[in-house]
């Protein structure tokens, strides 16, 4: 996939720069693999999910759902830093405060889903955020917003279980709609990518939340 | 199994007693379409409650009708509603600055959905469906914003009740790409009506059924 391309409005490229840079991520994956109880599985089932971008986080669907779960963790966990930052007040609190409780609902939604096809859930990563001023927090999560809608458009046709499908589907246009309110509140366009939304790789996603990633 | 799981499939099996039935072999790596269903099922049901299980079900089998050109027609009559609403509310809406912007933007973005989407219908060996006539009762900004986040709203429902019966990954993708910017559409103008712009955690899934109830007052 063409990097440029996804690379999107300015806070993306942004958001590349931000960060200390940490190879915690790749430990970080190494754990999300090791909790996968399946490593014996036939070699059918092994081959189709060394194909899959998601592989790292399990097989097939739970692998997907595992992927979004550590990305709603990062959210919320920037959500709850960005409440207590003190940086917010009136409104934008509220907003923010609001989107973080979702974000927590998803994080619990795709627990639970994880569970239910019989796959366990990616561990929490522990993560860092700069905060040094309200701008740069706004920039911050618009990027995050924007990334996380791209994410999920990316992995929707690789979801095998319609439903789970439509689980995914009603949380991306959420994000989708988060993503917009940020931008307005930037004052950037509420559609960056134009008329079609463009997706994200699991390669960008994780390169790109990777300096948050502490452990 | 944990005990989470087999609550959870004690729950779903009274309330919709159809499930009982239905065995989840967990080990199974031959998972037969009905299985791999109900897991799914069962993974919504952790979504969106256990109750909306049985419906998922259904519909995911129900799902194995309908072609893509079907979901796509349906799909190009709401945007076919969209665009021509925001083309009039250019000189109908009384919309002035920020909003003004928006119409445009909206009006611009509308379009070309309609635009792919007949594309990919004619690829597909299909034939888009004809416009329909509109008639869309407002008057003034307020009368406009309001039924804009109706049809802003109803189109996000609308893509994702439908996107998970489409066959064609490409298709799914492009779909999913229109239904993301549906929902900056809805979250923008609820911005500018004053109402929360992402009101739920997830957004509900429509039938079709559902959503030409909720058009059908606007087409003449």
């Amino acid at each position: 996939m063409d990097t440029k391309q996804l690379a999107g409005p300015q806070s993306r490229r942004k958001f590349l720069a931000v960060g200390g840079g940490s190879t915690a991520l790749a430990a970080f994956l190494a754990a999300c693999g090791s909790d996968d109880g399946s490593a014996t599985a036939d070699t059918t089932a092994m081959s189709s999910a060394a194909k899959s971008e998601t592989a790292q986080f399990g097989k097939g669907d739970v692998g997907i759902l595992n992927y979004a779960l550590t990305l709603e963790y990062l959210e919320t966990a920037f959500y709850a830093d960005v409440v207590k930052s003190g940086l917010f007040k009136g409104s934008d609190l509220e907003t923010i405060r609001k989107f973080g409780q979702e974000e927590a609902e998803h994080v619990k939604a795709l627990k639970a889903a994880v569970k239910s096809l019989g796959g366990k859930p990616a561990p929490q990563p522990k993560a860092e955020f700069p905060l040094k001023s309200a701008k740069a927090v706004l920039e911050l999560a618009a990027t995050v917003e924007n990334l996380g809608a791209a994410a999920y458009l990316g992995q929707a046709a690789n979801i095998k279980s319609p439903a789970v499908l439509s689980s995914a589907l009603a949380i991306h246009s959420v994000e989708g709609r988060h993503a917009a309110v940020l931008n307005t509140l930037l004052g950037e366009s509420i559609t960056p990518d134009g008329a079609f939304a463009v997706p994200a790789d699991v390669k960008t996603v994780l390169k790109s939340v990777e300096p948050f990633i502490v452990g | 199994m944990n005990n989470e799981m087999n609550n959870r499939i004690s729950t779903a099996q009274l309330a919709n007693p159809e499930l009982a039935d239905v065995r989840v072999d967990e080990d199974s790596e031959d998972l037969s379409r009905s299985e791999v269903l109900l897991k799914g099922a069962l993974a919504a049901g952790a979504v969106y409650g256990t109750l909306a299980v049985g419906p998922y079900v259904r519909r995911a089998l129900g799902a194995m009708g309908g072609s893509d050109v079907d979901i796509l027609n349906f799909a190009l009559t709401l945007e076919f509603l969209e665009a021509k609403f925001y083309a009039e509310a250019k000189s109908r809406a009384g919309a002035k600055g920020e909003l003004k912007a928006l119409v445009n933007l909206l009006a611009k973005d509308e379009k070309q959905h309609v635009d792919a989407l007949k594309g990919t219908i004619k690829k597909l060996g299909g034939k888009p469906v004809a416009e329909p006539k509109f008639d869309f009762a407002y008057s003034g900004t307020g009368g406009f914003l309001k039924l804009a986040q109706t049809f802003e709203d109803t189109g996000v429902s609308a893509y994702n009740g439908a996107a998970p019966m489409i066959k064609s990954k490409e298709v799914l993708t492009a779909a999913g790409s229109i239904v993301q910017v549906e929902a900056r559409h809805a979250a923008a103008i609820r911005l500018q009506n004053k109402a929360e712009p992402a009101p739920m955690a997830f957004d509900k899934p429509l039938a079709e059924k559902q959503v030409l109830k909720a058009v059908e007052p606007f087409i003449a």
